[in-house]
């Protein structure tokens, strides 16, 4: 047993953490969620140069860059190309920034994706053509190309449409969280590529959701720390009464709560992705533990930091709200907790 | 990172499952987990065949009798104990706090008097640290030691102390100097509970049952010989006793409660509530606490193992361990319906939920009130300013 990182996987958290917090200060951040196009095109080149899609990166190097990239609030589609797009491409990171969809009418949720979708795939005499309507595609106009879950006659498949060419096809929603921005596929016709064996498309879509939890709860832990940090620094510096408003235990002991509910969220959002990273047998309850623990974790703690921090906190200005709304959006994706815990509890008792 | 066990963790895991099976009764897990809850003979008895088979102190040092084994050893121990509901070793206090501490602090002699009797349950600690007016605010106790020759004569009052009606010896804090500053001139002795001045008095509590005890000490004589660490010194030896409370701790309690929760779902489908949606949402959010606690006490353990301290993470496990027991215990109860109220002979497993839940009110009291625990968060790990 043993539960730390690699000197490695440190030594790629403090270098990550270091060009976040130079390249992606809370300004700039601000900046360009409140931009038309989200993010900043060129960051992609930068990702590149610093690693972060190589293929010699293992799912626990993925834990420790969403949980900073959390902690940062990056805007840009990295983590739906290593979380959500990855497994299409064979587990060999895609070159260009790749985003997934799956939700239509027929499929709310990956699970659901994996075994039938509404969107239809059809093969012309030019090749394949995908018709529908694919909601809640995150990313999906600061991505290059999408993976699309379809249906063929055989059942589902997964075909490539490059997003840059079906640009049209793509509309912007307006979203809570404008640092992952969801958008509509209205596909007509839409060229697209195989990608894949489709016998092999609802494995790889059962390894996408595990993937994705577990990611996403690493992110929720960046995400938990960052709105800790915020509001312990206040709660030192702001004085009411006489006294730095930290010494009182109404803010205090609610602030030890948001510490003590973020460090069990991280063991086990730590400890999903290592199941992912090694397939072992419990990782479906490792995945549903840590999306359930740090899904909470990351809401409430934001709301916690609401409070500690009064009027400053609520306001457009200051970071806070962006990961508030970075933390519902991890908590709604692929269903609240009570999904995952209606999971679990299938497990304990009927079993 | 790498949470499976090596091959010799397996084969000692191995081992001890097997060594479970041959030795508790047969029908063991079908036994009503109310009665003999107090057998001091049967846990005394237990006590010994682990300590004969060598099970008791895996992680102490040999030459204390010990196995000398990694932290890892002791994991899998209360794990493979939770699993089948396993009684507990008699010397919760001594394995977990004096043991500790004479290893730390204790002179040869204590080392040689007291260190393998703990492991063979033949000596049984209890702890004398609360008093009526010290509790949260342990610091400003006021039980005497006044020095005489080569020997304390102790006067004063401590409570809440459990095992002292079977004690043999008690790890006791005690005021020597009462001019010098709260924190100074405190002593921590060992004290023969079997001395001539030492009564100890039952306290019942909320449950019924007298587990803690109120020791009324008039001019006991302890010798100079059993003052662990340095006279006037007691208050840094007691917080090495109270770092091992709170923090080793931390897996014998989430092993309890793993058997809680798998009683609970036991209970679930005995009392035909297990279909109940609502219920089933509370019993998966209990199963999510316990994973929580189980993981961040692994992460603690590898800290401790790495670097000789554990991370400030284990300071969390005690608090919210406390409370999901709390809530675990409230919802046994709930199950039961209309038999809530009944308890003894045709409760069911007769009044067994009804004393887990009175009992662990008092889980986030002792060891460090849940509120102290969070001043201690906020103002050691997080770096708040002091409240007070």
């Amino acid at each position: 047993m043993d539960f730390a990182f690699s000197d490695e996987q440190e030594m790629l958290r403090a270098a990550a953490r270091d060009w976040l917090a130079d390249r992606y200060p809370a300004d700039r951040v601000a900046t360009l969620a409140d931009s038309a196009s989200g993010w900043d095109p060129a960051s992609w080149k930068e990702l590149t140069g610093l690693g972060w899609l190589d293929p010699e990166l293992g799912l626990l190097e993925h834990a420790v860059l969403a949980e900073e990239t959390g902690y940062a609030l990056f805007p840009g589609p990295w983590l739906v190309t290593v979380g959500l797009a990855l497994p299409a491409f064979g587990d060999r990171p895609p070159d260009q920034p790749t985003t997934l969809a799956w939700v239509d009418d027929g499929a709310a949720t990956l699970r659901e994706a994996a075994s039938s979708v509404a969107c239809r795939a059809d093969e012309e005499v030019d090749g394949w053509r995908l018709s529908g309507l694919k909601r809640a595609v995150p990313d999906a106009s600061s991505a290059a190309q999408a993976v699309v879950v379809a249906r063929t006659g055989d059942g589902i498949a997964l075909f490539r449409v490059d997003l840059d060419a079906a640009h049209d096809a793509v509309h912007v929603l307006s979203t809570m969280d404008s640092t992952r921005r969801l958008a509509e596929l209205r596909l007509d016709g839409t060229p697209a590529e195989p990608l894949g064996d489709p016998a092999q498309a609802p494995a790889v879509l059962r390894a996408v959701r595990r993937r994705a939890l577990a990611l996403l709860s690493c992110e929720a832990v960046g995400v938990t720390q960052r709105a800790l940090d915020l509001a312990v620094d206040h709660a030192k510096n702001r004085t009411q009464f006489d006294r730095p408003i930290g010494s009182y235990q109404g803010i205090s002991h609610r602030l030890a709560n948001v510490y003590a509910e973020l460090e069990l969220a991280r063991s086990v959002a730590y400890r999903a992705a290592w199941c992912v990273a090694v397939d072992d047998p419990d990782t479906d309850e490792a995945v549903a533990t840590a999306t359930v623990a740090a899904g909470r974790a990351a809401v409430t703690g934001c709301e916690s930091a609401l409070q500690a921090m009064g009027g400053i906190g609520f306001t457009w200005d200051h970071p806070l709200h962006r990961l508030y709304k970075r933390a519902q959006w991890i908590e709604a994706f692929e269903g609240f907790g009570r999904t995952h815990r209606a999971d679990l509890a299938a497990v304990l008792l009927d079993g | 990172m790498d949470f499976r066990d090596s091959p010799e963790e397996a084969d000692f895991r191995r081992q001890f499952r097997s060594w479970l099976r041959e030795n508790l009764p047969a029908d063991w897990s079908e036994r009503d987990p109310n009665v003999g809850r107090w057998d001091l003979g049967l846990a005394r008895d237990w006590t010994h065949r682990l300590y004969e088979a060598g099970y008791a102190g895996l992680s102490w040092p040999r030459e204390y009798g010990g196995r000398g084994l990694p932290l890892t050893y002791q994991v899998i121990y209360l794990e493979e104990v939770a699993r089948v509901d396993a009684p507990d070793h008699i010397g919760v206090i001594g394995l977990g706090m004096a043991g500790p501490t004479i290893m730390a602090h204790g002179t040869p002699e204590q080392k040689e008097q007291h260190l393998s009797r703990i492991l063979s349950g033949e000596t049984i600690f209890c702890q004398g640290f609360s008093e009526p007016g010290s509790g949260s605010d342990l610091a400003s106790l006021r039980t005497r030691a006044e020095r005489d020759g080569e020997e304390f004569v102790i006067n004063g009052q401590k409570v809440w102390s459990s095992y002292a009606h079977v004690a043999d010896w008690c790890i006791l804090l005690t005021r020597s100097d009462p001019a010098a500053a709260k924190h100074s001139g405190m002593t921590y002795l060992l004290l023969d509970m079997h001395a001539p001045g030492v009564e100890v008095r039952p306290l019942r509590q909320i449950t019924g049952d007298p587990e803690f005890n109120e020791i009324f000490l008039t001019d006991v004589r302890v010798p100079v010989r059993n003052v662990v660490g340095e006279i006037g010194a007691g208050w840094q030896v007691a917080m090495t006793t109270l770092l091992h409370e709170r923090g080793t701790l931390g897996f014998a309690l989430t092993a309890r409660l793993d058997g809680l929760l798998r009683r609970l779902v036991t209970t679930a489908k005995k009392t035909g509530t297990a279909g109940d949606p609502l219920v089933r949402d509370r019993i998966a959010a209990l199963y999510v606490d316990l994973q929580t606690l189980r993981f961040t006490n692994y992460r603690a353990l590898t800290g401790l193992m790495r670097t000789g301290v554990p991370g400030p993470e284990g300071s969390v496990t005690k608090l919210y361990w406390s409370e999901a027991n709390q809530r675990l215990t409230s919802l046994a109860v709930e199950l039961l319906g209309p038999d809530a109220q009944v308890t003894g002979d045709g409760g069911f497993w007769s009044g067994y939920w009804q004393y887990q839940q009175l009992r662990s009110r008092g889980n986030t009291i002792e060891a460090g009130t849940s509120e102290i625990l969070r001043n201690i968060v906020a103002e050691r790990v997080i770096g708040l300013p002091r409240s007070r």
